[in-house]
């Protein structure tokens, strides 16, 4: 009867992860099915037309652009406020209130972040659908992220290397940039690159934001579309799956590149480091 | 999981405290817009004058030093829009309300433009009456049998409420959001609702004329073809006018210019092309 | 022979010295002035969200029992009503929890517990990998293939269906729900399980009854952290859902969740229209929170 039942789990746990995989596959393998006939040079570098048979550079450029402004804020931002919490702050409300506030913001589903940008940055700062507007919000985003992976890199220096610094006769502060940030670079890069493919992937915040203009952004002030938006659009608008199914492969390669530094920085720096 | 619960509650008391302040918070009121161009002319609005503008903007900016960007938001956001000056110039597909008006907005027909009823290719009813198509649209009739085709659901495509093409279109049919049948489907744009008639062969929706292609099949009203002549000879009901609406403050040389060329020959002539209906 | 500091360099010491320390100082309080940011930024959308949402029932008599228990939604006629939109949203995000988090968990356990190495190598990143596939991608996946599929297969009129939403988001929320409870469950010390075997329990018996209870806080994050994913995503349901204003009595009816609306109607509104669209933002705010409570309780009781 035991065996039974324990054989009955082990097949379930085989076809769950048949399953799990065949289902993930076939989507990785539709998308780069349709997709794939479109991609050459004049489609990634080429200018976009309204016509359908142009190319996808503009959009590339803008998720360039909120990609690089967003963190050009959030990871001096969220580096900083990481440190604040774990190498200055006394544990006490103050931090608690900053840790519960940056665990609920990962909490907040991109819609909303979408209504706040919507209302905050385009309206209320008069920026209007723009660049710099998204990359706000987004930066509001990621923020959360920056923070908590750098943290956890911060928790993995040794406490004897600060004590090290320290002895030397060191100031704290020198300690930090000297020692401490650099042992953590390889967490908080992890962490940067994750953020990236957060804003890469965004869409929902992006769309109340920036905007759908499908042109080159003259400026960051400009309305533009990212690609994952184009994505959107060009489903929803044309029903061009194709098309679609081209950004999408784009994407994926993007991600992939992403994931594949974040691996391949942290083990250089690793190795480097000790 | 301790943590999510503290997350929680904190939230929670967040929540609270958010809800009162709100009663507090003072007016935001809305201050005047800068009004330099720096050579970028800013329209938002309808999804269906959207396209037009954009291959204006595309041939205008080809001969001028100006950058025009078109943002399809749909045509009451775009309304707003030129009210607050968030945007030069806002298009419009359908008329403007009274209490828009009253803004001291100024409108600009740009051009006239035909709705059409579009169903599945493959369906076999091409000729409705007005009435019909009111029928369809407030859910009287659920099956095309009803109507001539074969033994099918009817199932029902509409644009969103706040959308040009639909005000227009409930306005000539002659039935109001409260009356549109509550299961339909809800598309956000022109293209979605022709890719979703075009997938679904029990589907029926509206359109605009820049749409129809090939995938759709179009259907006559009292038996008059949805086509540009019919709309000018006032023979085919559905149609509306394209609008460009502005404040005189907000408006720039450039967008004046912009709003001149597009009334010239020459902009009326790619308007026809695009096969929206030209003024003249 | 080290001669002793003159007088100028104490002074310049001294001088350096106090720099520092001001430097010090001053670091300090930006450090905390940008950890302070994102209680700013919770602030500022907490109540921005909050005073635009809950404006007109503050300002413009509208009752927020209606709006919550209203069934119409007719914004041009004044009507705002949520509840078939609640509906919508609970049903779906139920459905995929209930398909997602089993096939999840159990593959999960598959690859840290039962797959030879060779095979876990290959598949555990590939999994990690597809939790950062944009969103968007799988709603393309869904409207190109789930619901012609659907309405092909099932005989119906149209193929844009809570079950369609409910099937994109179970697939949505797999690579997260592998990725997290993976880690947890490899997490579980190697102790438990040669204790477990030792007294003579089979493998899957101790994989079942030792080492899944032991990783239970990270699996509870996982599911959580999948059920995020579930209830706010929006581009992707608005593709596969149809977006009808009707109170779902099938799985095979179209809905419009929460989100949806909001996406759907943010570019168009105006005025109160806007507004309530903001408090639909706070419901769906309440209903994540709820949701996290409810999970927390579930999970601390399962722990005594």
């Amino acid at each position: 009867m035991r065996k039974f039942k324990d054989n009955l789990l082990r097949g379930l746990l085989w076809f769950s992860a048949f399953l799990t995989v065949a289902v993930l596959v076939t989507i990785v393998g539709y998308i780069f099915y349709k997709g794939y006939r479109l991609i050459n040079f004049d489609f990634i570098f080429g200018d976009y037309s309204p016509a359908g048979d142009g190319g996808i550079w503009p959009m590339i450029v803008t998720t360039i652009y909120t990609i690089a402004i967003s963190l050009l804020i959030a990871t001096p931002i969220g580096i900083l406020a990481a440190v604040y919490l774990q190498e200055y702050a006394k544990q006490g409300r103050l931090v608690k209130t900053i840790r519960f506030a940056t665990e609920s913001l990962t909490g907040i589903p991109s819609i909303i972040y979408g209504l706040f940008g919507a209302v905050f940055f385009v309206t209320t700062l008069k920026l209007g659908m723009s660049i710099i507007a998204a990359s706000l919000t987004l930066t509001i985003i990621v923020l959360p992220v920056i923070i908590r992976t750098t943290e956890e890199a911060l928790k993995t220096v040794p406490h004897s290397y600060r004590e090290g610094s320290l002895a030397l006769g060191t100031t704290k502060l020198q300690t930090l940039y000297k020692v401490i940030l650099p042992s953590a670079m390889p967490g908080i890069l992890s962490g940067i690159i994750l953020s990236i493919g957060r804003i890469v992937g965004e869409s929902a915040a992006i769309f109340l934001t920036a905007g759908t203009v499908a042109a080159m952004p003259e400026s960051i002030f400009s309305s533009a579309r990212t690609l994952t938006v184009h994505s959107y659009l060009v489903t929803q608008e044309s029903g061009d799956i194709e098309l679609a199914a081209a950004i999408g492969i784009v994407l994926i390669v993007i991600i992939l590149v992403l994931n594949l530094s974040a691996t391949f920085i942290s083990k250089k720096l690793n190795k480097a480091d000790y | 999981m301790r943590f999510i619960k503290e997350a929680t509650i904190g939230l929670l008391v967040l929540f609270l405290a958010a809800l009162l302040s709100a009663c507090g918070i003072g007016n935001d009121s809305e201050t005047e817009s800068s009004n330099d161009s720096k050579g970028t002319i800013s329209i938002s609005g309808s999804t269906s004058v959207g396209p037009l503008a954009e291959k204006l903007a595309v041939k205008y900016e080809e001969k001028n030093k100006v950058n025009i960007e078109v943002n399809q938001i749909g045509s009451s956001a775009g309304i707003t829009n030129a009210t607050s000056g968030v945007s030069e110039i806002g298009m419009s597909s359908r008329d403007l309300k009274e209490e828009e008006k009253a803004n001291g907005l100024n409108e600009v027909v740009i051009a006239y433009d035909g709705i059409v009823v579009v169903t599945h290719p493959s369906n076999k009813v091409k000729n409705l009456t007005i009435e019909q198509v009111k029928q369809i649209f407030t859910g009287e009739v659920t099956n095309w049998k009803e109507l001539g085709g074969d033994d099918m659901e009817i199932v029902v495509v509409s644009r969103e409420d706040g959308s040009g093409s639909r005000d227009a279109f409930q306005e000539i049919v002659g039935y109001t959001s409260g009356e549109l049948v509550r299961s339909s489907i809800v598309a956000s744009g022109n293209g979605n609702i022709k890719t979703t008639v075009a997938t679904n062969k029990h589907a029926v929706g509206f359109i605009s004329f820049e749409y129809i292609d090939h995938s759709i099949s179009t259907i006559k009203i009292n038996g008059v073809e949805a086509t540009a002549e019919n709309v000018l000879q006032q023979k085919y009901s559905l149609s509306r006018p394209f609008l460009f609406v502005y404040k005189e403050e907000h408006l720039t040389n450039s967008g004046q210019q912009f709003i001149d060329y597009i009334l010239s020959q020459e902009g009326q002539a790619i308007v026809s092309e695009t096969g929206a209906i030209p003024i003249k | 022979m080290p001669s002793p500091l003159t007088e100028k360099q104490t002074l310049e010491i001294g001088k350096s010295n106090k720099r520092k320390y001001m430097l010090e100082k001053l670091s300090a309080r930006i450090f905390l002035l940008c950890a302070l940011l994102s209680v700013l930024s919770l602030l500022l959308i907490v109540g921005f969200v909050f005073y635009k949402g809950s404006h007109p029932f503050v300002a413009e008599g509208y009752s927020f029992i209606d709006f919550v228990f209203g069934v119409d939604w007719v914004p041009s006629e004044g009507k705002f009503g949520i509840f078939p939109m609640i509906v919508a949203s609970v049903f779906a995000t139920f459905g995929a929890l209930i398909i997602g988090v089993p096939i999840g968990l159990f593959t999960a356990i598959f690859l840290a517990e039962i797959a030879p190495k060779s095979i876990a190598k290959i598949i555990s990143p590939a999994v990690q990998l597809l939790a950062g596939i944009p969103s968007v991608l799988y709603g393309v996946f869904g409207l190109a293939i789930i619901v012609p599929f659907l309405q092909n297969n099932l005989g119906l009129a149209k193929g844009q269906s809570l079950l369609a939403i409910i099937l994109v988001l179970a697939i949505m929320m797999l690579p997260t729900i592998v990725t997290v409870a993976e880690t947890a469950i490899r997490a579980v010390p190697k102790t438990y399980r040669e204790g477990s075997l030792a007294l003579g329990a089979s493998q899957i018996g101790t994989i079942f009854k030792v080492v899944v209870p032991a990783a239970k806080s990270g699996i509870m994050a996982a599911i959580v952290l999948g059920l995020g994913r579930a209830i706010g995503e929006t581009m992707a349901v608005i593709l596969v859902a149809g977006n009808s204003l009707i109170i779902p009595t099938s799985l095979t009816d179209s809905v419009r969740p929460l989100t949806t609306n909001i996406a759907l109607e943010m570019g168009y509104a105006f005025g109160t229209h806007q507004e309530m669209l903001f408090a639909t933002g706070i419901v769906l705010f309440s209903f994540i929170l709820l949701l996290n409570f409810v999970l927390a309780k579930i999970s601390s009781k399962g722990g005594n």
